[in-house]
């Protein structure tokens, strides 16, 4: 039986997770339509969205007939690998160890890379711009479903994690064309902070309840794991900046 | 780059997501791998519930300050 504290954080993870992967997406899109056009990116996105959609009609039904034990327990170990790699990367970013993510740096990177390969292969040059609106959907897009599938399928719960999803994709691309730039101001860093707690407090749990753990208080103990990993996670990133300020004297 | 090559990329950097650290997804697996051994051996479920808790915790903590010691050594990066 589901509840508040399962559906709440379900919905929230898929949504910011998906903020983050959309507004990825969306700076590639914007890369290509610059460069070569609307038509090529819109292109490569719509075959990019029908490949996704095979791939969700083609597993999806599959999920329900994996016995319920095994369900959870593959898709926490898979959400604590993909949670506890966001949630290290944020760590380690927030602490200034390793560079932020840049989407204007991206979106320029991505314009420079593209307009080089159009220079050499002009004849194929809408066909390689779609490719890589294709290919910066299906990447980011896998992502998405992945997230959803995984804080989704352990309670019953993939209805209201989509809706979720939908609705970052949504805001992100109503946005970012209104805008019509990359969408630089995101706090991309604190997003994926936020995911990797909340992914690797579901990996645990579900993980553990594939294992028959009795967590205390049942669902409620997704709380009490993401206030555990949320308040490690900060420690680390204080005890890392004051190190790294240590040596800065 | 082809259709094929970038169905391949795609899968590369969609495989990508759950190991881009090999020593994290190690220490991951090894955790969940004792705790599954532990509840197959009939062991009380509270420890293992425990053990997987602690070792996630464990196993993040180790590798942020490994991190953080290998980068000090180099300048940042990505």
């Amino acid at each position: 039986m589901s509840n508040w504290a399962t559906v709440a954080p379900a919905i929230t993870s898929a949504f910011l997770a998906s903020v983050v992967e959309v507004v990825e997406a969306f700076t590639i899109l914007l890369a290509v339509a610059s460069v070569r056009g609307a038509r090529p990116a819109v292109t490569g996105t719509l075959a990019g969205l029908l490949l996704l959609a095979a791939i969700v009609l083609v597993f999806g039904p599959a999920i329900d007939r994996v016995p319920i034990g095994l369900l959870q327990f593959s898709v926490g170990v898979l959400l604590l690998l993909f949670g506890l790699r966001w949630l290290r990367k944020a760590v380690l970013r927030a602490a200034g160890i390793i560079a932020q993510h840049d989407e204007e740096a991206v979106y320029r990177m991505e314009s420079l890379h593209l307009q080089d390969e159009l220079r050499r292969r002009a004849a194929r040059a809408d066909w390689l711009a779609g490719l890589t609106a294709f290919k910066a959907v299906v990447v980011e897009g896998l992502e998405v479903v992945f997230i959803v599938i995984a804080v989704g399928a352990g309670r019953g719960l993939l209805v209201p994690a989509s809706l979720g999803a939908l609705a970052a994709c949504m805001l992100v691309l109503g946005f970012g064309a209104l805008v019509h730039r990359p969408l630089a101001r995101v706090p991309e860093n604190a997003l994926k902070f936020g995911v990797g707690v909340m992914l690797s407090s579901f990996g645990v749990f579900w993980s553990g309840e594939g294992l028959g753990v009795p967590w205390p208080g049942e669902d409620i103990a997704v709380l009490g794991f993401i206030a555990t990993f949320l308040a490690l996670g900060l420690a680390l990133v204080a005890v890392l900046r004051s190190r790294t300020a240590e040596l800065a004297r | 780059m082809n259709t094929f090559q970038a169905l391949r990329k795609a899968w590369s950097e969609f495989l990508g997501l759950f190991v881009e650290d090999g020593s994290l997804a190690l220490g991951i697996v090894a955790v969940v791998a004792v705790a599954a051994i532990l509840s197959a051996l009939a062991i009380s479920p509270v420890a293992v519930g425990v053990v997987l808790l602690l070792g996630c915790l464990g196993v993040l903590v180790e590798n942020v300050l490994r991190a953080r010691r290998n980068t000090s050594r180099r300048p940042p990066s990505r």
